[in-house]
């Protein structure tokens, strides 16, 4: 079944085109890696897919589960199961932790007309959550990413999606900065959440990445258009190789 | 505008009957001199640029009028009106007359001495006589010198050496229907012996709707003593239609520690000036507020850090949200003698505007007369932070329930810092309903 189809996207920021006709079709059940080099218009992506306003979108659609996602606001996006994993997590002093995913976990579940849990079920759920990807408790009356090192911020947006269980999940260079007991940790909590009806378009610059999150296509991004697309050996190869063949070839 | 001096010689006059020790007349002459000399100031003092004192000038209130019977406030009813725990030792004045029946300050250790002004003054004049008024005395103060010849109760503390009182000290100030027209000067008079310890919470608050404004004219002085610790709060929650001038003016011995915190929410136009001199070796000063307000009210903070001495540190966090037509001030004055090496003082102000018509004047003033010091200041006017808006919009959020979260968080930051757990907790619940759901202040 198709979750998302991304039909001849054309977008710019500050009057600069970054994306110059992406197409892209997601399937239930399927994970797609984009990788690029720095520049290609990968995080702009990710990022329009969400609902930044930072964007014009001047052509092309994009249609999520049947309904044109790019009339829906942010939240609307959220509250439909689209989950963006931030590149750069946002802190928050002042707001913590368990109130806000209880707060954004709630909001989910008004949308689909399901029942809000009260701060107790919420704790219970929460002590689930935290073992797969790792964290400490306490980390849930901290304000939301304050202070919060490179590592646990990663870890705390895959908390997030593991809390609100999204059908379309973007992960947004979540492995950049991390190290490799964090990366393994990080992969370990997508994989667990991996589902016939979900989907993750997981967005990376390094190949590394995808030893832990097996994706099932592969494309490459260059100059706002998606010049290859692959099966998972073409991650390899781009690793092997860099990107600069691939730029050539386009 | 200042040639004529305010309209209160016949009012002074009418006080002349009040009693009190052989001394005092003389006081308060001398402070309405002051007062009639200096007249209100305007915007061309440089200590009042961004605050016109004109709708208090042009208006004579009243001398807060002798109660006849009891007040009809209940104990309960004068908790549900103010922040904190009713267990703590509570004076409570309404209209700037202190009401017993409503106060309660009976378990203090014995030889922490709490009275009214007023008794304090027939029972210990040599020791009202020996403070009051000089670290507050008026010299180029206006509202100073208002207070001291029209100041009729208040407060007196005195913790003796080593003394250290567990639970804070509540003064409530009330202000009900009675207070139409009113001009009421509390007073506070606080004594920390060297060693002691002492929490004092002042909160300014309404009882009900009220009509025809008043003005609160209140001034405190605190003495702290070598390694003494004085906390002090002061929850401004006046009447819209009021106007609020508050000073406390804070002299530091060796060692010792002052933490101040001011919210203002309250009155038409507010003004809180905040003094302290570290006049002794290895003082701290912590000096914190949070100003909520909107519509056409006016709140503005003076803040006066005088490092008098070596090795003090100073610390001032000021956050200010201001929405509708409002207008906010922030004045922080520092002054680093050229003693007074090893200072090291930070201030920093925040301002979140959350309307178009809002505005703020922040104004640091350091002056920085000794060479091995460490001072910073910084502050920030903005709006609300798009990134965590569109953060906290995907992950679900509506916009209005992003924008309260955030201001909230806003106000949080400096709310933290209160030790008081009652008043933190009050304080916050009061800001998250503000921002969040119903209009409350």
């Amino acid at each position: 079944m198709t979750m998302l189809e991304i039909d001849n996207l054309h977008a710019t920021a500050g009057g600069k085109e970054i994306l110059k006709g992406i197409s892209l079709t997601v399937n239930a059940g399927e994970v797609h890696a984009i990788m690029g080099p720095n520049g290609s218009g990968k995080s702009t992506l990710a990022q329009i897919i969400a609902g930044h306003p930072g964007y014009e979108v001047t052509g092309g659609t994009i249609t999520y589960e049947g309904r044109d996602l790019l009339a829906m606001p942010a939240e609307e996006r959220a509250q439909a199961g689209v989950f963006l994993a931030f590149q750069y997590p946002v802190e928050i002093p002042g707001v913590t932790n368990a109130y806000f995913f209880r707060t954004a976990y709630n909001e989910v579940r008004k949308a689909n007309g399901k029942e809000e849990l009260d701060p107790i079920e919420f704790l219970d759920l929460m002590e689930q959550k935290l073992k797969l990807v790792e964290m400490d408790p306490a980390m849930l009356h901290r304000s939301v990413n304050a202070g919060f090192s490179g590592g646990e911020k990663k870890r705390n947006e895959i908390l997030q999606m593991a809390v609100l269980e999204p059908k379309l999940a973007i992960l947004d260079e979540t492995d950049s900065g991390l190290d490799i007991d964090a990366l393994r940790v990080v992969a370990g909590g997508v994989n667990a959440l991996r589902r016939p009806d979900n989907a993750a378009i997981v967005v990376t610059h390094y190949q590394r990445l995808l030893n832990y999150i097996v994706p099932d296509f592969v494309h490459v991004l260059a100059g706002g258009r998606i010049v290859k697309s692959g099966g998972k050996e073409l991650a390899l190869e781009l690793e092997a190789k860099g990107y600069d063949w691939v730029l050539e070839a386009a | 505008m200042t040639a004529s001096p305010p309209p209160y010689e016949q009012a002074f006059a009418a006080l002349r009957s009040a009693g009190g020790p052989a001394w005092l007349p003389a006081l308060r002459r001398e402070a309405m001199d002051r007062f009639s000399a200096l007249g209100f100031p305007t915007t061309r003092n440089e200590d009042w640029h961004f605050t016109s004192v004109t709708p208090i000038a042009e208006r004579v209130f009243k001398i807060a009028p002798t109660r006849s019977g009891p007040s009809k406030l209940s104990p309960a009813d004068v908790t549900a009106l103010v922040i904190g725990d009713p267990a703590w030792h509570r004076l409570v004045f309404v209209n700037g007359r202190f009401e017993s029946s409503l106060s309660n300050f009976a378990e203090l250790p014995a030889d922490v001495h709490v009275t009214t002004l007023a008794e304090a003054l027939k029972e210990s004049p040599e020791f009202v006589a020996e403070h009051l008024g000089k670290l507050a005395s008026g010299e180029g103060q206006t509202f100073t010198a208002f207070n001291t010849a029209f100041a009729l109760d208040g407060v007196v503390i005195r913790v003796p050496r080593g003394e250290i009182v567990e639970a804070p000290v509540h003064i409530i100030h009330i202000a009900d229907a009675g207070a139409a027209g009113v001009g009421i000067h509390p007073r506070l008079l606080v004594v920390a012996e060297p060693l002691s310890q002492l929490t004092i919470v002042e909160s300014f608050c309404c009882a009900g709707p009220l009509s025809g404004g008043y003005l609160t004219n209140a001034v405190a002085e605190i003495e702290i003593g070598s390694g003494a610790r004085v906390d002090h709060y002061k929850i401004q929650r006046e009447s819209t239609d009021a106007f609020h001038v508050g000073t406390i003016q804070v002299r530091q011995g060796r060692d010792s520690t002052f933490h101040s915190f001011s919210y203002a929410a309250g009155a038409a136009l507010s003004r809180t000036n905040i003094y302290t001199k570290l006049a002794g070796d290895g003082g701290e000063a912590r000096l914190n507020g949070l100003y909520l307000i909107d519509g056409a009210q006016h709140a503005d903070h003076q803040t006066f850090v005088e490092h008098l001495a070596p090795s003090c540190a100073s610390r001032e966090l000021y956050k200010g949200i201001l929405d509708g037509g409002s207008h906010g001030v922030f004045n922080g004055k520092v002054y680093v003698d050229p003693i007074a090496q090893k200072t090291d003082g930070k201030q920093t102000n925040h301002t979140l505007l959350l309307s178009d018509h809002a505005r703020v004047d922040t104004k640091p003033q350091l002056e920085i007369f000794a060479d091995d010091v460490k001072c910073t200041h910084g502050a920030t006017v903005g709006r609300l932070d798009e990134a965590a808006l569109f953060y906290m919009k995907s992950r679900g959020l509506g916009v209005d329930n992003a924008r309260a979260l955030l201001t909230y968080a806003f106000a949080a930051e400096v709310l933290e810092t209160i030790e008081l757990d009652a008043l933190r907790e009050g304080l916050e619940a009061l800001a998250f309903a503000r921002f969040t759901q119903t209009e409350q202040r």
